[in-house]
């Protein structure tokens, strides 16, 4: 990190000459202010990143402890009780109420801790600024807060999983009235207090990074980069953020107001309970309206874990096919469609919770409507390859695994977003089978797409390629294997988050005995897999090849910086953006990728005819770097 | 079978060690200085096969796997809508699946077909307007129609019940359900008040009101084959849902809030043993909704009689005011001489209306 210079100190080596009346720093930053309490939004991002990998290794391991209960309902788990203590009751078998416990910290942890703060918190931050050509965020500093605010939220989180009573129990969904009386089940009792604490600070780092991104992307683009310049990684990030600013809160609003429930009396989402021989006072609240503001966010978040996916993926697919996106302006579009549709489909999780049915009808028509940007997606993914020159990479391998999991994950959306179908499928293993494929594990390959495309600049090392291939394979099929036969139980009419199935009478559960068996075999398989991830990471941070200026050949701008790039990104001036970020294989060129820094003006064998126009207009870019500067120095 | 799983999971631990320790000794040994830098290197090719094995692997898996499955799903739906919605379901189930195939094998087979060829380079194909327009048509209307056809259904399913239902409560507490009927004198539900709720009494019924006089409650559902049937729910502490699997039912018990759902049953029980060739067999009402700890086991028995069957039945079941005639002094002065007449000369046994749930250990 020798390269570590102020923008200020840059600015000034760059001969421009200004009053120098505030004081420059000069100083090297010391070790605290540099990794841990660091303002740069490289360092940020690598924080959010090692986070989610821990995250994702804690919300990974409780699925396997539950998925042994189902897939192995006789087998004893004595041997975990080193681990989980009283949690093994006497029997050997998991405590019914701590198996409610993992479902509910295993959704908890996968959708927030890991699918937006590992994902988008990461590649938002380390990606942004890089691809825009900035020096770093608008404010490093609220960026710096984002980071710690998700750190102590995590550390509240992670606390509640050692309490006696458990962590939160009720659901990922956290319905009241179960998580608002203690006296229903123990999880509702400190584990959900600490899990409202744990999500409020969590909402607040999510509007501090989300405000964050978007001044940024608004402001800090560098000279030429307009908004049809941005790569769609930029895209997806601005439409993630918004969604997280317009929804987060109206999921704190809902945390208050069960806290309120919780702990002052109060009846917002009670009435007319009776519980454990008691009647309690609380009259005239809706459970409804809690599900009305949580899947207000709720919606938006599956889309808040998605669009960075498909951005990333995006600009992956295009790099290593060698070919622009197909339909660039269309996949914006259809990213502007979801977005402003994400807002408004909520409702499609709560076709039977007793809501007026014609509030169902609308939920229907709208949320079928949003099949349709998604499709134009996967389309246009698929065109993409068409005709390419594909170098597999494991980026690339993780983003057409993606593209299938995004496809077989959605087509089942079409099913339960028909509130008839609905009626029966609503809450089994249907819609387990639906949400992870397209929403977790697709999402997942995006993160590790990412990962694996933008290590080389975010350490200066590769990873080891042969290693990233094994766990791709392993990974991709462990995936199939495991959400694919779940659309069968679900449609067997298997409901979700049920300990055992042995109720449903009739022993309906001994037909499925040896396909959950065989999920539980293949999902312990694909998490283990993951740890070929894990070493290849941590080993090639310090061990890996050295990376090289541009190892993917790709057209966007953060290839342009050194290789460690230091504090300030660019040693000199930051580039000028002449072009589209997607000329791969350009017809007449010499290369087949042109850098989105090359104007026009050098490239006439390659130019379109429209193209031509644009070199007027180079001058004018240029001209833009005064004032540029002049922005950074103020 | 944790042996097994046990073993697997140390076998594929060591190979995935003993993998990454090769590949990162070859990688070592390769990387010169020198190497050239190129993304590509000597498994383009085989990746570019994984996929297509993976397109003929996955395809065999998933038409095997299926094959397999089907025999398990939910039988013949017993109930009218159910017979709607399931071939509504399987409609669908059709055109996403061929979207999903089409899709999948294009992407796969493209993957392959356009592997790094270093005499080759990609086809600059940035956008085709005409192309777009049509991807973005075909599903549209494809969606308008699944929609329109979702939507006639679910407004029908959801539509005022026929007045000749068959008016039955369904009460979801932790863990377990409470069912009450109207009578055989009135077929009007008495009220009930969560605050009347006590040990015996743990519907709250109100004997304030004279429709409650008659109610009879029971441990397991008895509905009437070819009858609607009105199922009024409720919920006393959590949230709840009743789930009737093979009659397509399923609706969100909730505390404050009474739900509904109605349905025509199709299917008696006996026609269900006798279709299935289980003698022992029975339909059930289970809880999807995320409960607490005994979540899993809230099931009652549901019977489907036929309509003589049912009536016959009902006409046998006791009003709880019979059966407890202790709540003879909850009932106001002006209506004890129409109450009076459910309270039997002798005094009978009083016996508590609670379900059990199937028991949880």
């Amino acid at each position: 990190m020798s390269t570590a210079i102020s923008t200020t100190e840059e600015v000034h080596a760059h001969g421009h000459d200004h009053d120098h009346d505030h004081e420059h720093e000069h100083h090297e930053l010391g070790f605290i202010r540099k990794y841990i309490f660091s303002e740069d939004h490289k360092t940020i991002a690598k924080q959010y990143l090692i986070s989610g990998i821990l995250w994702a290794f804690i919300g990974g391991s409780l699925s396997i402890i539950f998925r042994l209960q189902l897939g192995f309902p006789d087998m004893s788990l004595e041997w975990l009780r080193p681990i989980l203590g009283e949690w093994i009751d006497e029997s050997g078998k998991l405590d019914k109420e701590f198996y409610l416990a993992l479902v509910t910290m295993h959704g908890t942890i996968m959708v927030f801790f890991v699918l937006t703060a590992g994902l988008s918190g990461t590649f938002s931050n380390f990606l942004i600024p890089l691809q825009i050509g900035a020096r770093d965020m608008a404010s490093g500093f609220i960026n710096m807060l984002s980071y710690w605010f998700f750190a102590l939220s995590s550390v509240i989180m992670f606390s509640s999983l050692f309490i006696e009573t458990g962590p939160a129990s009720g659901g990922w969904v956290i319905y009241p009235p179960l998580s608002a009386l203690p006296q229903a089940m123990p999880g509702s009792g400190l584990g959900m207090t600490l899990w409202l604490t744990s999500m409020a600070l969590f909402i607040v780092s999510q509007l501090m990074g989300g405000i964050n991104y978007i001044c940024t992307i608004i402001n800090l683009r560098t000279r030429g980069m307009t908004f049809t310049k941005m790569p769609l990684t930029i895209w997806s990030f601005f439409f993630t953020a918004v969604l997280g600013l317009l929804s987060f809160p109206v999921l704190l609003s809902a945390a208050l107001l069960l806290i309120f429930d919780r702990s002052f009396g109060t009846s917002f989402y009670l009435s007319e309970i009776y519980i454990q021989g008691q009647a309690l006072p609380n009259m005239g609240g809706s459970p409804i309206l809690y599900q009305h503001l949580f899947w207000f966010l709720g919606h938006p978040e599956v889309y808040i874990v998605l669009l960075p996916a498909l951005g990333m993926t995006s600009e992956v697919i295009a790099t290593n096919a060698r070919k622009p996106i197909f339909g660039y302006r269309a996949m914006i579009g259809s990213m502007m469609g979801i977005t402003v549709l994400a807002f408004i489909v909520w409702a499609h999780h709560m076709f039977v919770t007793g809501m007026n049915p014609f509030l169902g009808s609308v939920f229907m028509f709208l949320t079928l409507i949003i099949a349709v940007p998604s499709a134009v997606k996967g389309f246009n993914y698929i065109t993409t390859l068409w005709k390419g020159n594909i170098v597999f990479t494991p980026a690339m391998l993780f983003s057409i695994g993606l593209v299938s999991l995004f496809i077989s994950g959605g087509v089942t959306g079409i099913i339960l977003g028909n509130s008839a179908l609905d009626i029966n499928l609503h809450d089994t293993y249907f819609v387990v089978a639906h949400f992870h494929l397209v929403m977790g594990a697709a999402s997942f390959f995006g993160l590790m797409a990412g990962v694996y495309h933008w290590f080389p600049k975010m350490f200066g090392r590769m990873m080891n390629k042969t290693a990233g291939y094994i766990h791709f394979w392993l990974t991709f099929v462990g995936v199939y294997a495991v959400f694919f036969p779940m659309h069968y139980t679900g449609i067997a009419g298997f409901p979700r988050r049920y300990y055992s199935f042995t109720a449903l009478g009739n022993d309906g559960e001994a037909a499925f005995t040896d396909l959950n068996a065989f999920i539980s075999v293949a999902a312990i398989i694909t998490f283990s897999a993951q740890a070929i991830f894990f070493f290849n990471f941590f080993y090639s941070i310090f061990k890996g090849k050295r990376a090289t200026q541009n190892p993917w050949k790709s057209n966007t701008l953060e290839w342009t910086t050194p290789i460690v790039p230091g504090h300030g990104n660019w040693e000199g001036e930051i580039p000028a953006v002449y072009r589209w970020p997607y000329d791969y294989s350009k017809p007449g060129a010499e290369s087949d990728f042109i850098p989105q820094t090359v104007p026009h003006s050098a490239t006439p064998e390659s130019n379109l005819p429209e193209e031509n126009d644009e070199i007027a207009k180079e001058k004018d870019i240029e001209g833009l770097l005064a004032a540029q500067n002049e922005s950074y120095n103020r | 079978m944790n042996y097994l799983v046990g073993l697997l999971s140390v076998v594929f631990f060591i190979l995935a060690i003993a993998v990454i320790s090769k590949s990162l000794k070859l990688n070592k040994n390769l990387s010169g200085e020198n190497e050239s830098d190129s993304a590509l290197d000597s498994h383009n090719n085989t990746n570019a096969v994984g996929f297509l094995l993976f397109w003929l692997f996955g395809t065999i898996a998933g038409v095997w796997s299926f094959i397999h499955a089907q025999p398990d799903f939910l039988p013949e739906a017993a109930s009218e809508h159910g017979v709607r919605t399931d071939s509504m379901f399987w409609i669908s189930m059709a055109i996403v699946t061929l979207a999903f195939f089409i899709t999948n094998s294009l992407l796969f087979f493209f993957a392959f077909r356009y592997r790094n060829d270093n005499n080759r380079k990609a086809t600059f194909y940035p956008v085709n307007h005409k192309l777009e327009i049509v991807w973005t048509i075909i599903p549209a209307i494809v969606m308008a129609i699944l929609v329109f056809t979702g939507w006639r259904t679910w407004r029908d399913i959801t539509s005022q019940a026929p007045s000749n239902a068959v008016v039955i409560e369904v009460t979801g507490h932790q863990f377990g359900w409470y069912v009450r009927y109207a009578g055989n004198d009135d077929s009007q539900l008495g009220n009930v008040n969560y605050k009347l709720i006590d040990e015996t009494n743990n519907l709250g019924l109100d004997f304030s009101d004279k429709n409650t006089f008659d109610d009879f409650t029971a441990n397991e559902l008895h509905l009437p084959k070819g009858v609607p049937v009105l199922l009024k729910i409720r919920a006393q502490d959590v949230l709840h849902s009743v789930y009737l699997p093979f009659q397509r039912v399923k609706m969100d018990a909730v505390p404050g809030m009474p739900t509904k759902f109605w349905f025509t049953p199709t299917i008696s029980t006996d026609e269900m043993r006798a279709k299935l060739g289980k003698k022992d067999f029975n339909f059930k009402l289970n809880c999807t909704e995320i409960c607490g700890r005994g979540h899993f086991g809230m099931a009652i028995t549901v019977f489907v009689d036929e309509p003589a069957d049912f009536k016959k039945w009902t006409s046998e079941q006791k009003p709880f005011l019979t059966m407890n005639p202790a709540y003879l002094t909850k009932v106001p002065e002006n209506l004890k001489a129409k109450a009076s007449k459910y309270i039997p000369a002798e005094p009978i046994a009083t016996d508590s209306t609670g379900t059990e749930a199937v028991s949880i250990k």
